[in-house]
């Protein structure tokens, strides 16, 4: 167990630059997703952490002592990557033995532990079978056996769900918070799935084309985003953004009403809008409008609990009213976040 | 409303192209297709195969056309002559001494192929060259290589005053060396497959398996005999059959260089079938000698059918 800390990490590869002076801290014992779409970074980072990529510049930090210098076996660190990379030859005991083997550890010593690994993942009825005659998910859990077995000091898990499908997704995500609770290994998670990072994170790093957008409390990440980024990455659907006497003002989907005429309470703010299309999903109802803003037109969509009555159909002119403390607002040019004003 | 589209449709369905018809039965079409590859099969295969076999259990020379059966007669002479045995020991040893080499080698440079450096191609291309020269040609190339005036080797070897100057070596007129030369040769020559083969098998192994074991605590050798090459067997295994059919079978190697000789040292199971049968006329003995080959080739043969019938995709 142990601190990792990046600092001012950079890579590029040719002319592109895929890290571009990123400095974050794991600390120890604590669950960090990195969160970004494909192509920001996110994998490149975790593979420097691991030594199976060299940073251009910058440093690598675990327990405080820089590792930039060791090669992946002597970092003392278990990565689970996407495909599970569970050795095709090997019965699902050798290869959770393997790291064991690698350390030399005598063979009874060796046995104990991948029994004691298996039993906490629950796959000891398994360790006869070769990896093709499993499951999506006895996979996973068996990769996850083979990281934890020799105790590193960190876990690296490289989208490891996005295997699975929707179903098995969710209780497998459950399942991996609950084991990184019970293990208590500072965990780095890379992932572009926006409810697995919210689940997941004790905190949430956003990286962006190579650059570190936010790092918080996934409770921050989306009610306080730094940037618009953040703000429309994060959430389903994103967040509304519409420009107003030269500001952007962002709020959320769900932090919204459509009303026929609004009786204009304080600490509101009311958009005159145009309905377009109210679609029924079921627990919400999503209502698209378009609001007039210094562009143009906005096209907007308010997220309603279907429990919520409305007295608004499509095409009717109606008020979209959102409470002033929900309104969050930007820079025009650079997107940065600006004190509410 | 329906005048055109009638006329459409017998645009479509037209009934004077009979030919399609019968083309478009699987029962005609099959047999077709398959046709040029059964009579060629047939004819130049088939047929000497068969031959063959009658002419073992014969007393056929080239000097008469008819012949009569002799049971096993032939064999009985053919198994006692010492030259037959030397052959058979040498084709054996040679095509095994040869296929551990090319096996080390190849996986050697399947490994330089894999890897990104500036001017892969050219080492790309150097390694197949071999291959797309025709046997005959480049042992004869070898052939002057090896010759005991004119080797480029001795006057190296002269140079660099390992051999004093003046004495040249007889690179095929001393039995070890002789030996040497050819199994030289045959390693040299199926090679480059060996090595494509094996390249392919390397680029087929998920990198991120070297990377987990990495990530492990394996190094290097341990990744390499725990990791790639337990995932490159199979495939390896298919480089070492196509080499054995390959040299098992080669009679040019040895017919260029050495002639079977000195004596009878590099005497093989081709070649020793080549001089009794054609040269020494005794087409009966020649054919009982090449049959000594059927039984590896059948076996081979049988291992790689079920190789590939049963190649496991993970």
């Amino acid at each position: 167990m142990a601190e990792v800390e990046v600092r001012e990490i950079r890579k590029t590869f040719g002319v592109t630059s895929a890290l571009d002076g990123v400095s974050l801290v794991c600390k120890d014992g604590e669950y960090l997703v990195l969160l970004g779409p494909s192509g920001c970074g996110k994998t490149t980072l975790l593979r420097i952490i691991a030594g199976l990529e060299e940073p251009t510049g910058g440093d690598i930090l675990i327990g405080g002592k820089s590792v930039k210098a060791l090669p992946p076996r002597a970092r003392k660190i278990a990565m689970v990557f996407q495909s599970y990379a569970l050795y095709p030859h090997k019965k699902v005991g050798q290869n959770i033995s393997f790291p064991l083997e690698a350390l030399g550890m005598p063979r009874e010593e060796r046995d104990e532990r991948v029994r004691w690994a298996a039993g906490l993942l629950e796959i000891g009825h398994l360790l006869d079978r070769k990896p093709r005659q499993l499951s999506g998910g006895e996979r996973q859990r068996v990769a996850l056996a083979r990281a934890l077995v020799r105790e590193p000091r960190v876990f690296l898990l490289d989208e490891p769900l996005s295997n699975l499908d929707a179903k098995l997704r969710a209780s497998a995500r459950l399942e991996l918070k609950q084991f990184q609770q019970r293990v208590g290994v500072s965990t780095i998670y890379v992932t572009h799935d926006q409810v697995e990072a919210m689940g997941l994170g004790d905190r949430i790093a956003v990286l962006n084309r190579g650059r570190l957008q936010q790092v918080g409390t996934p409770d921050s990440i989306y009610n306080e985003p730094a940037n618009t980024f953040v703000a429309t990455f994060v959430g389903s659907p994103p967040m509304n953004l519409l420009q107003r006497d030269g500001k952007l003002v962002g709020f959320r989907p769900e932090n919204v009403k459509v009303v026929k005429k609004s009786t204009g309470r304080d600490g509101s703010t009311v958009f005159a809008c145009h309905l377009l299309r109210i679609e029924n999903l079921g627990s919400d109802r999503y209502v698209y409008v378009s609001v007039k803003d210094d562009r143009g037109e906005a096209k907007l969509i308010a997220k309603l609990a279907m429990s919520e009555q409305i007295d608004v159909s499509a095409n009717d002119d109606a008020d979209l009213v959102v409470e002033r403390r929900y309104l969050r607002f930007f820079d025009r040019e650079t997107g940065d976040r600006r004190t509410d004003a | 409303m329906t005048e055109p589209l009638a006329t459409r449709r017998t645009v479509i369905f037209d009934e004077s192209v009979h030919v399609h018809h019968l083309l478009d039965r699987e029962r005609v079409l099959g047999p077709v297709l398959l046709a040029p590859l059964l009579i060629y099969l047939a004819a130049l295969v088939g047929v000497p195969l068969v031959t063959v076999f009658i002419y073992a259990f014969s007393d056929a020379t080239t000097g008469s056309e008819g012949f009569s059966f002799v049971g096993l007669e032939t064999f009985q002479r053919t198994v006692a002559d010492p030259v037959f045995q030397q052959a058979i020991r040498n084709t054996i040893a040679f095509t095994l001494i040869a296929q551990v080499i090319v096996i080390v080698l190849a996986t050697i440079l399947g490994y330089v192929m894999t890897a990104n450096f500036k001017g892969k191609w050219i080492v790309r291309f150097l390694v197949l060259l071999p291959w797309t020269t025709p046997v005959a040609l480049s042992s004869l190339a070898w052939l002057w290589m090896l010759d005991s005036l004119f080797s480029p080797f001795n006057w190296i070897l002269g140079e660099l005053h390992v051999v004093p100057v003046g004495t040249p070596v007889a690179w095929l007129g001393e039995t070890g060396l002789a030996v040497g030369s050819v199994i030289a040769l045959q390693a040299w020559r199926t090679l480059p497959l060996a090595a494509v083969i094996l390249m392919a098998g390397l680029t087929s192994i998920p990198p991120e398996l070297n990377e987990q074991a990495e990530v492990d605590g394996a190094g290097f050798w341990r990744r390499l005999f725990d990791i790639t090459f337990p995932l490159l067997a199979p495939i390896m295994m298919v480089a070492i059959l196509f080499g054995i059919v390959a040299t098992f079978t080669d009679m040019a190697v040895v017919f260029i260089l050495t002639r079977g000789g000195p004596g009878d040292a590099t005497q093989v199971l081709a070649s020793w079938s080549f001089y009794t049968g054609i040269q020494g006329g005794s087409l009966a003995q020649g054919a009982a000698i090449g049959i000594f080959m059927f039984p590896v080739l059948l076996g081979v043969c049988i291992l790689m059918l079920r190789r590939a019938s049963s190649v496991e995709v993970t």
